[in-house]
């Protein structure tokens, strides 16, 4: 068991590489309980979304979810959540474990509107089922139909005789559902899905399995690709980032750097040499330090070694040739075009 | 899994096997179970030479990155070629898989590593004082 955010969680069941290779296959269960969930509701709930957030909450039709960032006035990352809509005036921000108080707390601050804001946290559990037997898995233990709620949408419906919130939504690259639901029943739901997974081959997984999903998927995590010194657009999040909304935190800031161009960008790049790139080690071009990788490691997936680093605009191109410092020597990396792994439809 | 009772143990967890003046040097059981799936390991030329408690190798795994440190003086005879394409043997047979064969300088410093009584109740004080820290 790890620290992570104040929450004693394991960082793997049956081996990372089990797991990892579970969820691409099969079907691997996640407690990600540590996620936190604030409400916002009332008369202008969107408006003060719309504030806060980069993405257009707006289009969000009812039951339905959106990846966005919570910014702060410089256009920097507080935090990356996902956005549900319940009603008009009924709406969920998903947040980061660790990040959770902070986020409440810089909502508050620029809540001039007529909404309630709510930390949620405490009255839920979320557990994650991804990968591709997860339908084939659940579908028995719900009423719910869950092959037609589409992708980045929600239902509310009884599982395991659970009233949950069923949501298409994920961390792994792969299809599956994210479950929010009242923890006084987190075991007897996380007990059922193990026990209803096994002939499927799910296996539970830990926080060093959904690191090299994401990682593979080339999804962002907080503290490492994103944070209060990195913008949407930098991270490779243009497509979150909605200019055409109304005024929103950090909103001058982003466009200046859309006019202006980027000086930097996040980029991924594979290992062409023997060696490993981890979290905080320096890249190099020809010789001079150009910037730090944000995460790494093995992707079992690809049977590579894969990260991500952000570097001068100028050596972002795929195809050019980098050095990772990896302690007292250096190995050769290629950029590539992110994410390094895509599911086949 | 046992602790094979021929060998020598470090408290930084590799295990020394002498043959006469050469010395075949892995790590434990305990050790690969802390680090998990091993996928990389990073062998030093043959002719290096061993300084007691200084890292001679790296061993990597899917989320961690570790260090293994000479037992005792010496030089790198040879590296096991083996770990290039099956890392995983680490896991697997720890106590049969081989990082390096050394030839010691004093082969007398070996016994003086912990036995496999002694590493084991090493491991379980370990452990206790790991429970108490929580």
């Amino acid at each position: 068991m790890v620290p992570f955010g104040g929450w004693d969680m394991p960082v793997e069941y049956s081996g990372i590489l089990a797991e990892h290779r579970a969820v691409r296959e099969r079907a691997g269960l996640f407690d990600v309980s540590h996620m936190g969930e604030i409400s916002i509701q009332g008369r202008e709930a969107l408006d003060l979304v719309q504030f806060v957030t980069c993405n257009d909450a707006s289009r969000l039709h009812l039951d339905q979810c959106q990846y966005s960032g919570l910014m702060s006035p410089e256009g920097t990352f507080v935090d990356d959540l996902v956005v549900n809509k319940f009603t008009d005036r009924h709406y969920w921000l998903i947040v980061n474990a660790a990040n959770r108080e902070r986020d409440f707390e810089h909502i508050c601050q620029h809540n001039h509107f007529d909404a309630q804001v709510v930390n949620v946290s405490e009255g839920y559990t979320q557990l994650a089922v991804q990968g591709p037997a997860t339908v084939k898995i659940l579908q028995p233990l719900t009423p719910v139909a869950l092959s037609p709620i589409r992708y980045y949408h929600f239902t509310i419906g009884k599982l395991l005789g659970v009233e949950c919130i069923i949501s298409r939504t994920g961390y792994t690259g792969e299809d599956g559902f994210e479950l929010y639901f009242d923890p006084e029943h987190s075991e007897h739901v996380w007990n059922g899905i193990v026990d209803a997974g096994q002939t499927a081959g799910l296996l539970p997984c830990g926080l060093g399995a959904r690191n090299t999903l994401r990682m593979e998927a080339g999804m962002a995590l907080y503290g490492h690709e994103i944070d209060t010194t990195t913008t949407p657009l930098e991270a490779g999040l243009g497509w979150i980032t909605k200019l055409g909304k109304p005024d929103f935190l950090g909103k001058a800031v982003i466009e200046q750097q859309a006019e202006q161009g980027l000086t930097r960008k996040l980029i991924g790049f594979e290992m062409e040499e023997s060696g490993i790139a981890r979290d905080g080690y320096a890249v190099l071009h020809q010789g001079q330090r150009v910037g730090q990788v944000t995460s790494a490691g093995p992707a079992p997936t690809l049977s590579r070694n894969i990260g991500m680093a952000y570097l001068p605009i100028a050596l972002c191109p795929p195809g050019t040739l980098i050095d990772i410092q990896i302690r007292t020597r250096t190995a050769r990396a290629r950029v590539v075009p992110l994410p390094f792994y895509k599911r086949r439809a | 899994m046992d602790y094979p009772k021929q060998y020598r143990y470090t408290k930084e967890h590799e295990w020394v096997a002498l043959d006469g003046a050469t010395a075949k040097i892995g790590i434990t059981d305990f050790a690969q179970q802390q680090l998990g799936d091993i996928v990389f390991a990073e062998l030093p030329a043959v002719g290096t030479v061993l300084h007691p408690g200084q890292a001679f190798a790296t061993v990597e795994s899917v989320k961690a990155v570790s260090e293994v440190f000479a037992p005792v003086e010496g030089t790198v005879a040879a590296v096991n070629a083996e770990l290039a394409q099956h890392p995983e043997r680490l896991n697997s047979h720890p106590h049969d898989t081989w990082l390096i064969t050394a030839t010691v300088s004093h082969p007398s410093a070996v016994n003086q590593l912990m036995d496999a009584a002694a590493y084991q109740r090493f491991l379980a004080a370990q452990d206790s004082s790991d429970a108490s820290a929580h």
